[in-house]
């Protein structure tokens, strides 16, 4: 198994986020699905140790991450944001500085392309791209770590239906390419049924239910 | 440098009518400053008045003792001052102790030892008091922005950590730009010096009688004390202290409750 919560509790500023939460998430691309303000950012926070539940466990492939390099994991597996959060300077300053992180050195035509982005992209400011452009960047930036998982943080959340079909079919080609393990963030089950093999739902901090997307979430 | 100056407190008092100024046109404008003026005024006359006794006291006494006393006494009062200014950053006291008492102790150390000045009260006690003030407000812009750009940045912060950087690697851009701003204020009254302004110490020998070039040469080597000193301070103070948002497996903590 990719992952597995057992009974995790989430607390941030006081207020509770995530409540006994337990949920599997096998390998291949899975889904964590639910309305705003469920946990789902949070859960996928812990599952490479951006933070760490108050009570409960995270096991990554049998291991409890708490046990992990948290920086070696984070390589590994590693997050893609919400929101563009990219540093100063050009794409390809933000590839290659991810690639330092990892101590390699980065095929940065080959990344974005992987990225869907051509390589003209790589000298301009990461600052004036679009919403779409920078989410693409950003996904350039964390393959230049090499990881074996990629946690994608409701990666279309601010783009129109033809950029977020863009982004998807890179992602579904990325899978195809380079066979990691992504578990993708959406509040759209629509989104999960295209994405994904496996889906977590979850409401109000804990999983309601959990399974194959072809099991849980019929087409209507 | 010839004779020294004296000056009566009827000649203090005298200026305060520029003071009287200053509260009649923030009457006239309604902004509210005339409280804070009057309190300005009060600690001033009380504060300066207690420390040319206290630094009267030790140059009679010729003491490095005392010289280093009243130098900590600052650093502690420095550190609690610029703390303040900063209270979005945690734990900063230790670290504004630690920086500008290198500050103090580095600059100084190398003035004497370059033979710039004789390592004796009159030397020491004026030109460690410049520096400690500078080093203070540099590490208290630097430690402000440090902490307002921790809080501002987070997001972005922690999508460099989330590509497997450590705290240093996400804290990197931070902590320059911090550096300049507890830096960049000291550099540009410095390019300007002599055009715009004349700087406190030209014009107090000046006053005093000195001669011009006398004054503009001991000016000119403040001004360099000053900008290491600085530098030290604000690189001393965000480094020990950027460390203080993040735990040991290399998160962002948590802000406290405001």
């Amino acid at each position: 198994m990719l992952f597995e919560l057992e009974a995790v509790d989430y607390s941030r500023s006081g207020t509770p986020v995530l409540r006994g939460l337990s949920a599997r998430l096998p390998e291949g691309p899975s889904c964590v699905a639910g309305p705003s303000g469920s946990g789902k950012s949070t859960l996928l926070r812990l599952l490479n140790r951006l933070a760490d539940p108050q009570a409960g466990r995270v096991l990554h492939r049998g291991e409890d991450v708490r046990d992990r390099d948290p920086l070696g994991l984070r390589r590994e597996v590693c997050l893609v944001p919400q929101l563009p959060a990219l540093l100063e300077g050009t794409v390809e300053e933000n590839i290659r500085f991810a690639g330092s992180c990892a101590g390699r050195e980065p095929e940065v035509e080959r990344l974005l392309g992987l990225a869907g982005l051509d390589g003209s992209f790589a000298g301009r400011d990461a600052a004036k791209l679009s919403v779409g452009e920078q989410q693409r960047a950003m996904l350039a930036r964390a393959l230049a770590v090499e990881p074996r998982v990629l946690l994608l943080d409701e990666p279309t959340s601010a783009l129109d239906a033809d950029a977020r079909d863009a982004i998807e079919a890179t992602l579904r080609e990325l899978h195809r390419r380079l066979e990691i393990s992504t578990v993708l963030v959406t509040h759209d089950l629509e989104q999960a049924r295209r994405m994904a093999d496996w889906v977590v739902r979850i409401d109000g901090g804990r999983a309601v239910e959990q399974g194959p997307v072809g099991e849980l979430l019929r087409v209507s | 440098m010839t004779s020294s100056i004296e000056i009566s407190l009827g000649e203090v008092a005298a200026s305060l009518v520029l003071v009287a100024l200053a509260v009649a046109l923030s009457l006239w404008r309604r902004a509210d400053l005339e409280r804070d003026i009057g309190i300005a005024v009060v600690r001033s006359i009380v504060q300066l008045t207690a420390i040319g006794y206290v630094i009267q006291a030790i140059f009679d006494e010729d003491s490095l003792a005392l010289v280093a006393a009243l130098i900590a006494v600052m650093v502690l009062f420095g550190a609690t001052q610029a703390r303040q200014r900063a209270k979005r950053v945690p734990r900063s006291f230790v670290p504004l102790l630690i920086a500008l008492s290198v500050a103090g102790v580095s600059t100084l150390g190398l003035v004497v030892a370059l033979g710039i000045f004789e390592p004796e009260p009159r030397f020491l006690v004026p030109v460690g008091g410049m520096v400690i003030g500078n080093a203070m407000t540099a590490a208290a812009v630097a430690l402000n922005r440090l902490g307002d750009e921790m809080h501002d940045r987070s997001r972005e912060i922690e999508a460099t950590l989330a590509l497997g950087a450590t705290a240093t690697q996400a804290a990197t851009p931070i902590l320059r730009r911090a550096l300049r701003s507890g830096t960049i204020t000291l550099i540009d009254s410095t390019k300007t010096t002599g055009l715009i302004f004349f700087p406190g110490t030209m014009v107090g020998m000046l006053l005093a009688g000195a001669d011009p070039i006398d004054a503009v040469r001991l000016q000119l080597i403040l001004l360099y004390a000053l900008l290491g000193s600085v530098a030290i301070a604000a690189v001393l103070a965000t480094t020990l202290s950027y460390r203080s948002f993040f735990t040991p497996a290399h998160q962002l903590r948590e802000p406290p409750a405001p």
